[in-house]
């Protein structure tokens, strides 16, 4: 076979944009986490490897493993691109990881909890009041109530960054519904099945109980505690919905209903759900909903997704809502500049996992600096999501920036503003054999009454063009199987 | 249980079974075409035309009835609503729906059907290429049955689904044997007279029944064997006594697992004591077409109970 050989993979790595590449390192040299990979790998037939590859795709469309996408007419569903080449971490890598996540989680919570009761951190001068003015995610509803079992993020995603062998960051919390995981596990049993040699070869951490776990934790939530065999349901929008496959999916797996607005309705002060022998309670929903979906009584008064009377069930205790409303203030990316100082303050320790440099564009010093250095930066709007509104000042045109520079002067506390981060690269495999691609990583953490329980691996995002930092698959991106090996 | 999923359940299978139904219509109205002559060709498009249920949107875009503008409506024109194509997609969005209540074998039998479909029949059917299209429908409906019985729990999902499909079943032979009756009002003057034996065989084939018949009465084709075949003989699978007795069982196992009966119990009690207790001639004493009216009617009033009575709308 044409070998990849590391010096290729070097050559196109200094002609390219990547420092370090998490398979060949800075200076070409195998990594420790990719070592036995490369002696497998070297020994696969590439004719083999492109028609596995292909095979993949057929895999992902018979299982029906899509998104939604919305054209003019039709509603399409599309395929998120598979690269069979795994991202893998070390155990090492992973404690250090987990413990920066689990510290990262905790902090989270405390401050929900604060947030939306004496603001101790804010009255404490470690938080200006004016951050959580405008948080468009902020619910009065929630104040001064605590959701049971004082649990506000049931699942969290945590968005890390690579730049170096052991330089990790933040780059974004997802308290809010962080979706993909259905992506985590279905990548895993494709890989099982294309590349079962690899996995006796390799001993690769676990991730198919993800379902069995969620499950678990979101039944200890439940009103009082979890006693007797809690019921839990998966509220999803409907088909019509582009996550809709993965709500459909954990609610399978978990062996939960799939339930939609329309099948549930308050009765007697609990919420419950129309079967076909009537109405029946619920204890725990999994909502898949945003907040102003959830009741049309207090929230959005047109939609009809959402469950009338929900949220009055909710405040009397008797239903969890996972995650808790008004978990969204928290993405808020001008609360994420403050992530250090809410670790600290919440913990009392030094944050494990480092953010990513911000400057907030409502401060003058910051946004004169921010505007000086539009062609260096990444700037991204407050409130958004999914890489939209956002400008990634190296790969713009000059237009793009005048053009992005004229929005960031008229509403400056709307952004915030990153350096370019030198990401790492992860090799995908492509008809010319291995490139470095950016990528991120996304594990999925859960918490109960019980703890913080974080999945080895998570989600890998690649962003398949060439040089491209945009890993979002509304925008190009694919995934990877992500692997944490044993000790 | 939920309400919504057993809807979307018992409408997958309703819509599959209609989808290999007018892919029997289809092969029995080929297999005419090439044996008669033109205008007798024509005439029986037209009844396939009709017995798909979508005669005035034909005839508000085809002036004459050719085969090859038949099968094409039938399998793949968006002017209908009952194309073999729309009902998959509706099979599949069903499946989807209830994409909790089956396995991973149903599902994917569909999904993996509903591709092959899509992709055959993005652009016109030939002649040459109609058989193949006709094959890959029933060729679907066998995975996915096949699928259901090998991988499904007999729960409360298995029965919804196939009460579906027996509910379905039972109205399409009803329907292609009350479209062909007056075939066989003449023969009744004549007792003994042998009937266009080659029409009669066009029915049985588009119940895929025409093998079973022949086994059955060493080749014999009268107005009183057919009738009593399609209508009263349980051990034929598309008959309606079969579908009635098997929908029969299907509501039976649904109270048991719900603890109590509901008004489609009764209702389908009342249709298959009913069914039993007639005889051929009891049949054509009342007249076969109002035997007929009364029987699809029964059929819809049960399949309303049955939403009713399992919640499937609210």
């Amino acid at each position: 076979m044409p070998k990849v050989a590391a010096g290729e993979i070097r050559g196109f790595m200094r002609g390219g944009f990547g420092k370090f590449d998490e398979m060949f390192g800075e200076d070409g040299a195998l990594t420790a986490a990719y070592a036995d990979y490369n002696v497998w790998f070297e020994q696969q037939d590439p004719k083999l490897l492109q028609r596995k590859d292909a095979e993949a795709e057929q895999n992902f469309r018979r299982t029906g493993i899509t998104f939604n996408v919305y054209g003019e007419d039709e509603a399409e569903e599309r395929l998120i691109p598979f690269d069979m080449v795994p991202r893998i971490i070390t155990a090492a890598e992973w404690r250090r990881l987990s413990r920066g996540i689990e510290q990262r989680v905790r902090a989270l919570n405390a401050f929900l909890h604060d947030l939306y009761h004496r603001q101790e951190i804010v009255r404490a001068g470690r938080l200006p009041e004016r951050v959580l003015r405008g948080n468009d995610a902020w619910l009065p509803n929630m104040v001064d109530f605590t959701p049971p079992g004082g649990v506000y993020t049931h699942v969290v995603g945590i968005d890390l960054v690579r730049t170096g062998p052991d330089e990790f960051f933040v780059l974004e919390d997802n308290a809010r519904t962080p979706s993909g995981v259905s992506y985590m596990l279905e990548n895993r049993e494709t890989m099982m099945v294309m590349f079962p040699d690899l996995f006796t070869r390799m001993q690769v951490e676990t991730v198919s109980d993800y379902p069995r776990r969620l499950a678990r934790s979101l039944a200890a939530c439940a009103p009082g505690g979890g006693s007797g065999r809690p019921v839990v349901a998966v509220l999803t929008p409907g088909i019509y919905n582009s996550a809709y496959f993965e709500h459909a999916f954990l609610a399978d797996q978990m062996g939960a209903e799939l339930v939609e607005g329309s099948d549930l309705r308050v009765v007697d002060g609990r919420v419950a759900m129309r079967t076909t022998a009537g109405y029946q309670p619920v204890d725990v929903i999994y909502r898949r909903v945003d907040d102003e979906f959830l009741d049309p009584l207090t929230f959005n008064p047109d939609s009809v997704l959402g469950v009338p009377g929900i949220m009055d069930v909710y405040r009397a205790g008797r239903v969890t809502i996972a995650n808790a409303p008004g978990t969204g203030v928290a993405d808020d990316k001008a609360v994420y500049s403050f992530m250090p100082e809410i670790v600290e303050f919440y913990t009392g320790e030094k944050p494990i996992l480092p953010n990513v440099e911000t400057w907030r564009c409502a401060d003058k010093d910051s946004l004169a600096y921010v505007l000086d250095n539009l062609a260096d930066l990444v700037v991204k709007e407050v409130h958004g999501s999914g890489g939209y509104g956002m400008l990634v000042g190296p790969t713009s045109t000059r237009e793009q920036i005048a053009e992005f520079r004229k929005r960031l002067e008229a509403k400056p506390a709307n952004y915030i503003a990153q350096p370019t981060l030198s990401l790492s690269t992860c090799p995908i495999f492509t008809k010319k054999g291995l490139a470095p691609r950016h990528v991120d990583l996304r594990p999925y953490v859960l918490v109960s009454p019980h703890g913080i329980d974080i999945t080895p691996g998570g989600l890998t995002r690649v962003a398949l063009t060439e040089g491209s930092l945009v890993v979002n698959s509304s925008q190009g991106g694919g995934t990877k199987d992500t692997w944490v090996l044993k000790e | 249980m939920l309400g919504r999923t057993a809807n979307g359940l018992f409408w997958m299978f309703r819509y599959l079974e209609r989808a290999e139904n007018t892919a029997r219509l289809i092969e029995a109205g080929l297999r005419m075409g090439l044996t008669r002559d033109v205008v007798t060709a024509e005439e029986e498009w037209r009844s396939v035309i009709a017995t798909s249920g979508q005669r005035a949107a034909y005839e508000a875009k085809h002036g004459t009835y050719t085969g090859v503008q038949a099968w094409n409506f039938l399998l793949r024109d968006k002017a209908n609503p009952n194309s073999v194509l729309a009902m998959f997609e509706m099979v599949r969005t069903n499946a989807r729906l209830a994409r909790n209540a089956i396995s991973g074998e149903v599902w994917e039998a569909v999904n993996e059907s509903w591709m092959a479909l899509r992709d055959f029949l993005a652009r016109p059917v030939s002649q040459q290429s109609v058989g193949e299209a006709v094959a890959m429908v029933r060729h679907a409906g066998t995975l996915a049955h096949g699928a259901m019985t090998g991988s499904m729990l007999r729960d409360a999902s298995f029965h919804f689904a196939r009460a579906g499909t027996h509910l379905e079943r039972a109205d399409s032979t009803a329907r292609i044997l009350d479209i062909k009756y007056y075939l066989l009002l003449p023969s009744l003057a004549y007792v003994g007279s042998s009937l266009d034996t080659s029409q009669w065989d066009t029915v049985l084939r588009s119940v895929s029944g025409d093998r079973a018949y022949r086994w059955i009465n060493a080749g014999q084709i009268d107005a009183r064997r057919i009738v009593e075949f399609l209508v009263l003989d349980d051990r034929f699978p598309r008959s309606l006594a079969f579908c009635h007795s098997a929908l029969r069982e299907n509501l039976a196992a649904l109270a048991r697992g719900h603890g109590s009966e509901g008004h489609a119990h009764a209702l389908i009690r009342d249709a298959h004591s009913r069914l039993t207790a007639l005889s051929v001639d009891d049949i054509f004493r009342g007249g076969l077409h109002e035997f007929l009216l009364r029987f699809m009617a029964d059929n819809a009033a049960i399949a309303e109970a049955i939403a009713a009575d399992y919640r499937f709308l609210g």
